[in-house]
């Protein structure tokens, strides 16, 4: 299992292993966001970040489908909590404005910038992250970069993935 | 960003995950939770002063029995409730098993009693503050517990909550049991119970505001 390995530290299985989850939570959720097509990458991207963030609470012994399905279905409720918050204080848009409908062309483009988000962060979350997730330098590499110890950088990136959930939260 | 680079994001250098995560988490957080309780217990209302004897007398050891019984069970359900994907499962059962053990005991002794006793047994002469004795106690369990599932990823919040309500509360009533003058099992099937669902209500309260992630 793609998963497992991941959990052991396997970035390539761990990689597969999410695009193929996306795939499935696209599908999942084009069906239950049937009129919010523009909103279903956003909840993807939330639910991925949600299963990385969550994933030291897969156990083996478990159906991996309930797991990321309970996941999933916890992070659209959250979505659409929030989106009927916010619906009763604004008139939308949608039912006037069909030129706002354009991102049929890019469908794996979000609505939301997560990595505007990323600039969000205090710089020792913001800094590991940048150096080890998207630069691919090592962890030793990162330390020796930005002056944190080791330690503080794998804090940092971990912290900082789940500020930039707790930021999405405060977004939707 | 687009998905495709989110995911490469989540996966550049991704860390080994501790597979025993939770149970530290909870154990800490038991630890912790229990030495609060323990502490309190001991500095607002003391040990009673029969301990010594107690510790020999078998009713003591089956008082204390039950809210380690029900904690166990809370526990069963509270760490299932962290996990996403995961029903209650056993813990219903396991938590229905000592509640009944102790309540068909009230029954039959209450029963058996004389009716001039029956008053005594079931009142005892702290029922006016043990439950909120308890409630005060499981404080420390509940912020520990709490602060242990926030940790992992619960998503049936409320009922996550109570159970970590339940589970402060059991932990309480143990260390409450370290003062309880109180020997009626009546009393326990009554008082503790109440003690208990006060915490249990309070998590189910703040469970949705403060185990959202």
């Amino acid at each position: 299992m793609l998963l497992l390995a991941g959990l052991d530290g396997d970035a390539a299985a761990y990689r597969s292993f999410l695009d193929e989850l996306s795939g499935r939570l696209r599908a999942f959720l084009r069906k239950r966001l049937y009129h919010l097509q523009d909103d279903v990458e956003d909840v993807v991207q939330e639910t991925l970040l949600a299963v990385h963030n969550g994933r030291h609470t897969f156990r083996a012994d478990q159906p991996l489908t309930a797991w990321v399905y309970a996941i999933a279905r916890y992070k659209l409720s959250d979505f659409l909590r929030a989106r009927s918050r916010h619906e009763a204080l604004n008139e939308p848009l949608d039912d006037y404005l069909e030129i706002f409908t354009g991102s049929d062309e890019q469908p794996a483009a979000a609505k939301r910038d997560i990595g505007k988000l990323l600039e969000l962060l205090p710089d020792r979350q913001r800094l590991p992250i940048v150096h080890v997730k998207l630069e691919g330098l090592s962890v030793a590499e990162t330390a020796q970069l930005t002056g944190l110890s080791e330690s503080a950088v794998k804090i940092g990136v971990h912290r900082g993935l789940k500020a930039l959930a707790a930021k999405i939260r405060g977004l939707a | 960003m687009k998905t495709d680079d989110f995911v490469s994001l989540l996966a550049a250098g991704v860390a080994p995950v501790d597979r025993h995560a939770s149970a530290k988490s909870f154990s800490r957080a038991l630890i912790l939770g229990g030495l609060g309780s323990v502490i309190l217990t001991v500095l607002l209302y003391g040990v009673r002063p029969d301990i010594h004897a107690m510790l020999g007398t078998p009713l003591f050891w089956f008082k204390l029995a039950f809210p380690l019984l029900l904690g166990a069970a809370a526990l069963l359900l509270a760490s299932r409730l962290a996990r996403p994907g995961q029903t209650g499962g056993n813990a219903w059962p396991a938590l229905a098993l000592p509640l009944l053990l102790v309540w068909s005991a009230s029954g039959l002794i209450l029963w058996s009693a004389p009716p001039e006793l029956r008053a005594s047994l079931l009142l005892g002469v702290t029922w006016r503050s043990c439950p909120f004795n308890i409630a005060l106690l499981s404080v420390p369990s509940l912020i520990a517990v709490f602060w242990a599932m926030r940790g992992l990823a619960p998503t049936r919040l409320r009922l996550a909550g109570a159970a970590a309500g339940l589970l402060s509360g059991a932990i309480a009533t143990v260390a409450y049991c370290l003062h309880c003058p109180e020997m009626g099992v009546p009393f326990w099937g009554a008082w503790y119970v109440l003690g208990m669902l006060i915490p249990t209500l309070a998590g189910a309260l703040c469970g949705p505001r403060f185990l959202r992630w």
